[in-house]
């Protein structure tokens, strides 16, 4: 089963839309027990990291989903779902996050429009399976108004440049999280979703 | 580099696309999904569905052109149109849009803006506006009007880039500026009103109303420093390709998603 996990936040249904157009079967949940029995786990999140946090514990599904990362089951995290991973986040004052991995979600610097929103184009910094038959520099959809900074470097999968130069994928292992929004980056978009569900299946 | 956003706007009436579409293919060029499916085949990066149905009965209709939509097309999906409260827009969204775009009710109800953005994200609130210069000697530039979809619309007495300014305070994650002057013309954009706009404002603007020609969308990019554009009539007249356009805007030195 892959689970899908709503924590109530809203739009999740892009996410699902894409999975059902690559013909995958997901589940919609909030069970910790769900989660934890799935072969892989998406994490769409939407709105702020810590109303993200909250919602999770309110939930319980912190532990789960730490359980999950630290099992190295398949995991993908979007956008907030990125960046709740970290520890903690400057938005709306600093807040905590889950600390899965070290490192801090940052405001977008001023100068530029904010939220970041549109086509941008993601830099593979390393070869992976999700990346696969996806060219360098391809264009993925972005809307966000912060970003992470992961201390070991060595996560970074993908980059992207907008005033700063944006952490926008990062792998370790079955991990896989991302600051773009595949479900709404068209063709490729669906390619990267389908390379993490195919890289699942060969593990 | 993030690449500027070329977005075709598709009028939707009783579930079908209105203003006369024309393409070379017979296509049912009416119908909204099928027309969705169409841009987003010719590179189009994101879709605005303006429901103009005059009936609130019919609001299932558009509900289900969203679904439909949001399960064939993978990029950004926008829909503007009647939606005056925040039960409106989580139907919306719910149904597969992206983002809502309130402009009338906005303006009515400035209100409207926190409490989307309080409830689904700053990220998926557009400001519509509609904005007419003036003729006398105020200090005011250009005027917002409400209720354009009907006839010459109302005027307000606000001024446009105090209201832009509000409306980012209060929520808004993106403004389309349409210009009353410009819209239907295909004679070019009001670049002065997009530029003074866009640099009064932290958040992304999309120049809508007067498109006629590729040109017209480049000088909304470089002068009117929009960050995207929005169209309707370049498009469905079939007289300019998605693909020419961003052609064009890539030759030029303009970013854009190939």
């Amino acid at each position: 089963m892959i689970a899908v996990i709503d924590y109530g936040a809203g739009n999740i249904r892009s996410v699902v839309n894409a999975f059902g157009k690559l013909g995958y079967q997901v589940k919609v949940t909030n069970s910790p027990k769900d989660i934890l029995s799935a072969r892989a786990v998406i994490f769409p999140g939407v709105g702020a990291a810590g109303d993200t946090v909250s919602s999770l514990k309110a939930l319980k599904l912190v532990e789960p989903v730490r359980r999950v990362i630290e099992e190295d089951k398949p995991f993908l995290g979007i956008c907030i779902g990125m960046q709740v991973l970290f520890t903690g986040t400057e938005e709306g004052g600093w807040h905590e996050c889950l600390d899965i991995l070290p490192g801090a979600v940052r405001r977008l610097p001023a100068g530029l429009k904010v939220p970041h929103m549109g086509w941008n184009q993601v830099k593979q910094k390393i070869s992976h399976p999700v990346f696969s038959g996806i060219p360098d520099n391809t264009d993925f959809y972005f809307v966000h108004s912060y970003y992470v900074e992961p201390e070991n470097k060595s996560l970074v999968a993908g980059e992207t440049e907008y005033g700063v130069t944006i952490c926008s994928v990062i792998t370790k292992g079955n991990l896989v999280a991302t600051q773009f929004h595949p479900e709404k980056s068209g063709e490729f978009g669906l390619k990267f979703y389908d390379n993490f569900i195919k890289n699942t299946e060969t593990n | 580099m993030l690449t500027k956003r070329i977005i075709p706007c598709l009028d939707v009436k009783n579930g079908r696309v209105v203003k006369g579409v024309k393409y070379r293919d017979h296509r049912d060029v009416g119908d909204p999904v099928e027309l969705a499916a169409f841009y987003n085949d010719e590179g189009a990066d994101e879709l605005v569905f303006y429901d103009i149905t005059a009936s609130s009965d019919d609001r299932p209709i558009v509900l289900d052109i969203v679904e439909r939509t949001a399960r064939q097309i993978f990029i950004p999906l926008t829909v503007a149109g009647r939606l005056r409260t925040t039960e409106d827009m989580r139907l919306m969204l719910e149904s597969g849009a992206d983002k809502v775009s309130i402009d009338t009710a906005a303006v009515l109800n400035p209100a409207l803006i926190r409490e989307g953005a309080l409830r689904f994200g700053s990220q998926c609130i557009v400001l519509g506006m509609d904005a007419k210069r003036t003729a006398g000697n105020s200090s005011m530039r250009w005027e917002i009007f409400t209720h354009t979809g009907t006839g010459g619309g109302r005027a307000t007495g606000i001024d446009a880039i105090e209201w832009a300014k509000k409306a980012v305070e209060l929520g808004a994650g993106e403004i389309t500026v349409n210009s009353i002057d410009a819209d239907g013309t295909q004679a070019g954009y009001d670049l002065e009103l997009l530029k003074t706009i866009s640099e009064n404002v932290s958040v992304p603007v999309v120049a809508s109303g007067g498109a006629g020609t590729p040109e017209d969308l480049y000088k909304a990019v470089v002068q009117g420093k929009a960050d995207a554009v929005l169209a309707a009539s370049i498009f469905h007249y079939g007289t300019y390709p998605i693909s020419e356009i961003k052609k064009y805007l890539s030759d030029r030195g303009i970013p854009v998603r190939v």
